[in-house]
């Protein structure tokens, strides 16, 4: 899968940290990961606000937004566009979660999680599932122009489940 | 990744004989237009395939996207109930630009659905019935709309008819001739 024009680090994999960061969430609010610690966290890196896969990506994932929450987990998108483009993004598709955006110094983070791709410029198609301790314990690439759809993370979220606290019996 | 697809149940609208060498399983919202464009061909499809076909159709609505896939798929199980279910999933399908709850219940009107059983569904009644649909969907890795597997294999070729027809034969034939 790994693309050998690309000398990016490889994407981060199972039993690594995930390292820490501050991003804008909105033009007057940042995000820290570290923020985020004690509960799951689902990283989903996309290439372009606005693409029509993209599009698509988010709007599952928007859908699929209390079963993750069932799980105890929470998602953010992060892709290199700018504060303004994702809140306008996000209006007009009604996402009910962050995204954040890795614009300046541009990629920076996409990098660091092995998840930059230099050619285009953008942030590769790749997910992420953290358990609570800030540990990657999933990874994913997907194709640029596939939407991977939920069931990876879904899985990965199942497996995480033991540690977690149950919420509910029949879910 | 086409594993855990839920297998067909007592839950799920069905139309064709349960001994048809294929199932098509289509996972669709009736507000999404693609769905739309594929609906007279999955028709024509089901026509051309007669008994050999086992068609069902799942929800996925989309309802962040479209704001009225929701109501329609709660129509949609109130016609179920009262076992109109292929004849309101049409009617959806044929007016996908008059979603709205005024339109609805006319349809539910001509349809001879009660007036209590569609109130019951826009109150929440099968709304568990339609997001198990949803993700079980997701598990099984539909990722849009759309989404077609054909014997529990994700169907991801041209959607027109005469390939729809010819992949629908040779599912028949493959399992006509797998040992049982």
């Amino acid at each position: 899968m790994a693309d050998p024009h690309d000398a990016a680090p490889p994407l981060l994999q199972p039993g690594q940290a995930a390292p820490d960061f501050t991003l804008p969430a909105t033009p007057d609010q940042m995000l820290s990961l570290a923020d985020l610690r004690g509960a799951p966290v689902v990283l989903a890196f996309y290439p372009a606000d606005w693409s029509p896969v993209c599009g698509d990506q988010m709007g599952l994932y928007n859908q699929m937004l209390p079963e993750f929450h069932r799980a105890g987990a929470q998602l953010v998108g992060i892709s290199v566009d700018g504060v303004w483009c994702h809140a306008a993004f996000a209006e007009a598709r009604k996402l009910h979660f962050p995204l954040l955006a890795d614009f300046e110094p541009k990629g920076t983070v996409a990098r660091r999680y092995g998840a930059y791709r230099a050619q285009d410029g953008v942030a590769q198609r790749a997910l992420f599932v953290l358990d609570a301790g800030g540990i990657i314990r999933w990874s994913y690439l997907s194709p640029l122009g596939l939407n991977p759809g939920a069931d990876g993370i879904l899985d990965a979220l199942d497996a995480l489940a033991p540690t977690q606290k149950p919420q509910g019996a029949q879910a | 990744m086409t594993r855990r697809l839920p297998p067909v149940s007592a839950t799920d609208t069905v139309a064709g004989p349960a001994d048809a060498p294929v199932t098509l399983i289509e996972y669709g919202d009736y507000e999404c237009p693609y769905c739309g464009e594929a609906y007279p061909v999955l028709k024509t499809v089901q026509e051309a395939m007669g008994a050999r076909l086992r068609f069902v159709f799942r929800n996925f609505p989309l309802t962040e996207m479209h704001p009225h896939a929701l109501r329609a798929a709660q129509f949609a199980a109130a016609a179920a109930a009262s076992g109109v279910f292929w004849a309101a999933h049409d009617m959806l399908y044929e007016h996908q630009d008059a979603l709205d709850v005024a339109s609805l219940t006319a349809y539910a009107a001509r349809l001879g659905i009660e007036r209590r059983v569609l109130q019951a569904a826009f109150q929440g009644q099968y709304d568990a019935l339609i997001q198990q649909d949803f993700v079980g969907g997701v598990r099984a890795g539909v990722n849009g709309t759309p989404c077609l597997f054909i014997n529990g294999v994700r169907y991801d070729g041209p959607r027109d008819r005469e390939s729809l027809i010819a992949v629908l034969e040779q599912a028949a034939a493959a399992a006509l001739h797998a040992p049982a």
